[in-house]
């Protein structure tokens, strides 16, 4: 993406007030992958007042259950899936310090209301754009859950990811709601 | 097979995605456009997957009536054949045993396999894996004649508008018009294996697919569901006789990749 913005994770809340929805955005840094069954786990874990695998603070979480790697692979095809799916989950990880979700697709109002009251962001990945979005992954780690496969928490760091502000702090949204 | 048809985008989806690049006129759409047909590139040159959902295996066997299939289970072949295509070609195991229980398989099986008795003395097989991110999004409505066409071609745009961003645009839609619940399900599950380059052989229905594409892509989704004139690549009909006292409409939703890889044997 030409145009992009170059930010790096994790973010600050003055990194996140600099963008806006609409924007594309170059990602490099850490983030975590937990897709819905990794997300009941770290819900019912704060439930039970357990220590979660990660601290949440300034961190990002990256909807996406890769493929394996082939050999010589950091990961294999790793593209968002439907964030709706973690909607019930994600106001209460953000209540706990989580600044930034990538994903794709639209968000609950709950979730819009935590964003804009935690200084949140919702990132879009292209949806499908796999191929092209193991390339930026350079390192990929098993953090936690690894029975659930690919909806293990795993910890990336990520060079150039092409994302766009989805969801910005204000609420405003870059997707056309009909 | 399983392989070929995750890693490697079919011809006409390549082409209807580099057209639909040069006609959109939203810069962020063209540029989603453009990160598709690249990772399109990627994929192939690397023998990776297009997308990271590699799918629940659809896959659709056409027997000639003439053959006689020895030395074991059909199915279990498939099944087989499925197993060894995703372990070799570290596909994504996306299967759950129990909807509710939800263990993984862990080898992606089973396969969804449709059987179709045909005549010759040939065996086609037709592997379609589909990701859920598109497939969450399609619907069925039991319509009432007198809904007719208008009816039918309401619940599609409806359809398709309430998915937006979800199934990955630019879409392409398959319609099952008729026959019972089922039979309209499997026939737009079916719709979606015609190439998008090409026109129905009823002139009526190639014209429903007309105006429905320019209804669809008149709803401003557009690429990755940022708005933009592209929305769906290809609307796909295929309808079968039905009952006087009902019509059965189906939507399939493919994503942009809209995968599938056929054999005769």
């Amino acid at each position: 993406m030409p145009d992009a913005k170059i930010i790096n994770t994790p973010l600050t809340d003055e990194i996140i007030e600099s963008l806006s929805a609409g924007d594309m955005v170059s990602l490099s840094g850490p983030l975590y992958t937990a897709r819905d069954a990794a997300h009941q786990r770290l819900v019912e874990g704060l439930n039970q007042q357990l220590a979660p695998p990660f601290n949440f603070k300034g961190q990002v979480v990256y909807y996406a259950g890769p493929c394996p790697a082939k050999p010589g692979q950091v990961i294999g095809s790793v593209g968002p899936t439907t964030s709706g799916r973690m909607d019930s989950y994600s106001p209460r990880l953000i209540e706990q310090g989580l600044k930034a979700m990538i994903g794709k697709g639209l968000r609950s109002q709950a979730v819009m209301d935590a964003i804009i009251k935690h200084r949140g962001i919702y990132f879009a990945a292209i949806g499908g754009a796999a191929a092209l979005m193991s390339q930026c992954v350079k390192e990929a780690e098993m953090i936690a859950y690894e029975d659930l496969g690919t909806g293990a928490i795993r910890r990336l760091t990520v060079e150039r990811m092409p994302v766009v502000v989805a969801v910005d702090c204000r609420g405003r949204e870059a997707y056309r709601r009909l | 097979m399983c392989l070929k048809a995750n890693c490697l985008i079919s011809p006409d989806i390549r082409a209807a995605l580099a057209c639909a690049r040069k006609n959109e006129h939203l810069p962020l759409g063209r540029e989603i456009l453009a990160t598709l047909l690249q990772n399109a590139q990627i994929a192939e040159e690397q023998m990776i997957p297009i997308c990271q959902d590699t799918g629940l295996a659809v896959v659709f066997v056409e027997i000639g009536q003439e053959i006689h299939i020895t030395g074991g289970s059909l199915e279990e072949a498939i099944n087989e054949g499925v197993i060894k295509g995703y372990q070799e070609g570290y596909l994504r195991k996306s299967v759950v045993a129990d909807p509710i229980r939800r263990q993984n398989t862990g080898d992606n099986s089973p396969a969804v396999i449709h059987y179709e008795l045909v005549p010759g003395d040939r065996l086609k097989l037709t592997v379609a894996p589909k990701g859920f991110g598109s497939e969450n999004m399609s619907a069925l409505k039991m319509l009432k004649p007198a809904e007719g066409l208008e009816g039918i071609k309401d619940f599609v745009v409806t359809t398709v508008a309430q998915a937006g961003p979800n199934p990955c645009p630019p879409i392409v839609v398959g319609v099952g018009v008729g026959g019972t619940m089922e039979k309209s399900a499997l026939l737009a599950k079916k719709a979606l294996l015609r190439p998008v380059d090409e026109a129905n052989s009823d002139p009526f229905w190639a014209e429903v697919e007309n105006d429905l594409m320019a209804a669809i892509n008149h709803l401003d989704i557009g690429p990755a569901g940022f708005g933009g004139l592209t929305t769906a690549l290809g609307v796909n009909i295929l309808t079968y006789p039905t009952h006087i006292a009902g019509l059965p409409v189906a939507v399939n939703i493919g994503c942009h990749v809209t995968r599938h890889a056929e054999e005769i044997l």
